[in-house]
């Protein structure tokens, strides 16, 4: 398939991968921001593959993975009342609330519809007049525009019984929390190339300066992650701290004006919880107060005094941070399984958990304890 | 066979009570359901077993002195005509598909018609006559069968389950845990094509390339490979969970481990751009026409060769091999070299947010 064939291709990856090994002369920690390419990474065996300095940290970028607890009971409270449609992307489904998922609440008769464009739920709106339709607004910059459209879109046309619960989190306050963090210790990072596609790197610019740790823009085919890795470790070992972008073909510095355009238009920056991290500030989305009409939180404001506790065993917010690995938690593929998820990072397809458990069993079956090592 | 289905030209032979549509009468086992046995469903599928119209079917075995294949599916598919095909014909392979893979000539079939209040008349008619034609390519009989009719709101306009009964060949011995350590897999053509023209149609998407379903029976190829070998060990519909969950049901039954290389998977371009689109693996979407075989690797030659010269495993590829290490796992060789447990999948697929 053409633009996808050539960033797979075994020859270019194995080539790239012999450079970084010719390359690297010490151990370094390097974290991949975006759950999608932790996915890529174990899903093509890239990580088997790595000379051993080389230790990959699987960052806090999958958005369905740190959505507090507490805004998946909100949408399950909504999903759960007759008068509401709720939509959603499709692998919210089964993430786990405090005592069920959105799956249980469709089970039950509740009217749960998985849609893959907000839109698709702002058309369910003017096709049900009767119901309000709830959109789970979750995601990164990646899933911002789009959401901020479809609000913008039922206001110009006045859709009245369309909704948004909203939980958008932002990449860069994440980052600047973590290098804040006394207990992180990574040395570079790869960006998330999606994220990235649509706001550039010009926010990097400043994280590069001030914190001096390399940040190379990735994307997410095999040829793409083992150039980033490339790069960065050249950085590392020439002692190095810059914005570089390995993902040309889709990021510019600048980014998506339009689309940075629309996101401002209708959002503006607020502190947001982060499933197993806790709050971090600024690091979010909400809507302006134009748009407070279609806030779910506002117009159902019974359910703004859920706010549940998360299980004491599962480990998520200490992976999200890269600070365990999955295979060091001590539920992972015992009590806590894609099947019966205890935390977030397992249900996700893209999240750590998740990735290891579907893509990393042999290594642990046989006996590697360190699959990255 | 397919030329001959002309949908536009389906009429009752009489009026059914002049119903557009189902009723509830049409279930209630009165004159309205005789009239749409009697108008709808023998016309298009009857035989002197079913004909008789009898509690039970009487069928005369002598002839075959051999073991007997008995499976019942049920098909709940939305929508109900789909790119290449509806749930007629579905309903047909599906079940002479799973006779197929013990090796058996598919004979007998039951057929369970669930219809929902309010399904017009046109849309049973043009499924009713795609159930016949499978039913006179894959060379089966419907022998008994069942209406009901369920309030509107309780179905998804029409479920259809069928039962069937194939006999197998004395010298035929395939089943699932008689892999083989050695042995090699081949699955018998592109995978995801059905999967992924469902999810086209549900989910509105356009491709350049119209992806279609690939529901066709099975059994013919599956006889054109005993006849170049009787060395099939297994064999396998890889429908529901798609190639991954026939090669892990296969590895857990025979205690055996398989591994395969990731990039000697058919793929239609048009599948393969579709499931990037959604996030979707391949190996995880549902097939009604491909099988996944294991075969002794002396006769692999013979059995790819007899899958070549028949049309539904022109595309059929060796892909992998049964191993005796790591028992009842599948592992994939990656493209760029490395390789990843391809484990059985959880639930309903879920497209990924970004």
């Amino acid at each position: 398939m053409k633009y996808l064939d050539e960033y797979r291709d075994g020859d270019l990856t194995r080539k790239l991968l012999d450079e970084i090994n010719q390359t690297v002369t010490r151990p370094w920690k390097i974290m991949e921001v975006c759950g999608g390419q932790t996915h890529s990474i174990i899903k093509s065996g890239l990580d088997q593959l790595l000379p051993p300095e080389i230790d990959l940290i699987h960052g806090p970028g999958c958005p369905v993975c740190v959505t507090p607890l507490e805004l998946i009971d909100k949408a399950i409270a909504l999903a759960s009342r007759p008068e509401i449609i709720f939509t959603s992307y499709g692998d919210m489904l089964r993430v786990p609330g405090s005592e069920r998922d959105l799956f249980s609440v469709k089970a039950e008769g509740g009217d749960v519809r998985i849609v893959y464009s907000p839109l698709d739920a702002l058309k369910i709106a003017s096709q049900n007049p009767d119901k309000t339709i709830v959109f789970f607004g979750i995601g990164f910059e990646t899933t911002a525009p789009a959401n901020a459209m479809a609000v913008m879109q039922a206001k110009n046309q006045a859709i009245e019984n369309f909704a948004m619960l909203v939980s958008h989190v932002t990449v860069p306050s994440a980052l600047t929390a973590l290098m804040e963090s006394p207990d992180v210790q990574v040395n570079a990072f790869l960006a998330a190339g999606h994220v990235c596609t649509v706001m550039g790197y010009w926010e990097y610019e400043q994280l590069v300066e001030k914190y001096q740790v390399p940040i190379v823009v990735m994307g997410f085919e095999p040829v793409d992650i083992a150039r980033a890795l490339l790069m960065c470790v050249q950085q590392l070992e020439d002692g190095r701290a810059e914005v570089e972008n390995a993902y040309a073909r889709s990021v510019v510095q600048g980014g998506n004006l339009p689309a940075q355009d629309i996101i401002n238009q209708v959002f503006e920056r607020t502190d947001r919880a982060w499933r197993g991290i806790g709050v971090i500030p600024q690091s979010g989305y909400r809507l302006q107060k134009a748009y407070a009409d279609f806030d779910a939180e506002l117009r159902f404001p019974e359910i703004q005094t859920i706010a549940p506790q998360e299980p004491s065993v599962c480990i998520s917010g200490l992976i999200l941070q890269g600070l365990k690995k999955p295979n060091e938690c001590s539920a992972f593929g015992k009590q806590c399984t894609p099947q019966n998820p205890l935390g977030a990072t397992m249900v996700s397809s893209e999240g750590a958990c998740a990735a290891y458990y579907q893509y990393g069993r042999y290594a642990i079956h046989l006996g590697e304890n360190e699959m990255t090592q | 066979m397919k030329d001959q289905l002309n949908i536009s030209n389906w009429t009752c032979p009489l009026p059914l009570q002049n119903y557009p549509t189902i009723v509830m009468g049409h279930g209630s086992g009165g004159k309205m359901m005789s009239d749409l046995i009697h108008h709808m469903f023998l016309p298009l599928l009857g035989n002197e077993a079913l004909n008789q119209l009898g509690d039970a079917a009487v069928l005369e075995l002598d002839q075959y002195p051999t073991r007997v294949a008995f499976s019942t599916d049920s098909f709940v598919v939305n929508p109900l005509i789909f790119p290449g095909g509806n749930i007629g014909e579905l309903a047909v392979y599906g079940t002479v598909n799973d006779l197929a893979m013990t090796g058996a000539q598919p004979l007998f079939l039951s057929a369970g018609f669930i219809l929902e209040e309010g399904l017009p008349m046109e849309t049973l008619g043009e499924i009713t006559t795609a159930f016949s034609a499978a039913c006179q390519t894959a060379n089966v009989l419907v022998v008994t069968g069942d209406t009901k009719v369920v309030n509107k709101g309780h179905g998804d306009g029409l479920y259809i389950n069928t039962t069937g009964i194939g006999l197998i060949p004395a010298e035929v011995a395939i089943a699932p845990e008689n892999a083989q350590a050695g042995d090699v897999v081949i699955v018998s053509g592109t995978v995801g094509d059905h999967g992924m023209a469902i999810m086209s149609v549900r989910e509105g998407l356009e491709f350049e390339t119209r992806i279609v379903s690939d529901t066709s029976p099975l059994h013919e190829l599956v006889e054109t490979m005993l006849a170049a070998s009787l060395d099939i060990h297994c064999l396998r519909d890889a429908t529901r969970g798609g190639v991954a969950a026939a090669l892990n049901e296969l590895a857990k039954s025979s205690q055996l481990g398989i591994t395969f290389e990731e990039a000697k998977i058919p793929l239609r371009p048009a599948v393969k751009a579709a499931c990037e689109m959604l996030g979707m693996d391949p190996l995880y979407v549902a097939n009604e026409g491909k099988l996944v075989a294991i075969v002794k690797s002396q006769v692999a030659e013979e059995v790819l060769a007899a899958m070549h010269s028949h049309p539904l495993g022109r595309d059929a590829v060796l892909i992998g091999q049964v191993v005796s290490d790591h028992p009842g796992m599948v592992l994939a060789k990656t493209g760029i070299g490395g390789s990843r447990v391809v484990a059985l999948p959880v639930g309903e697929l879920l497209p990924r947010i970004c």
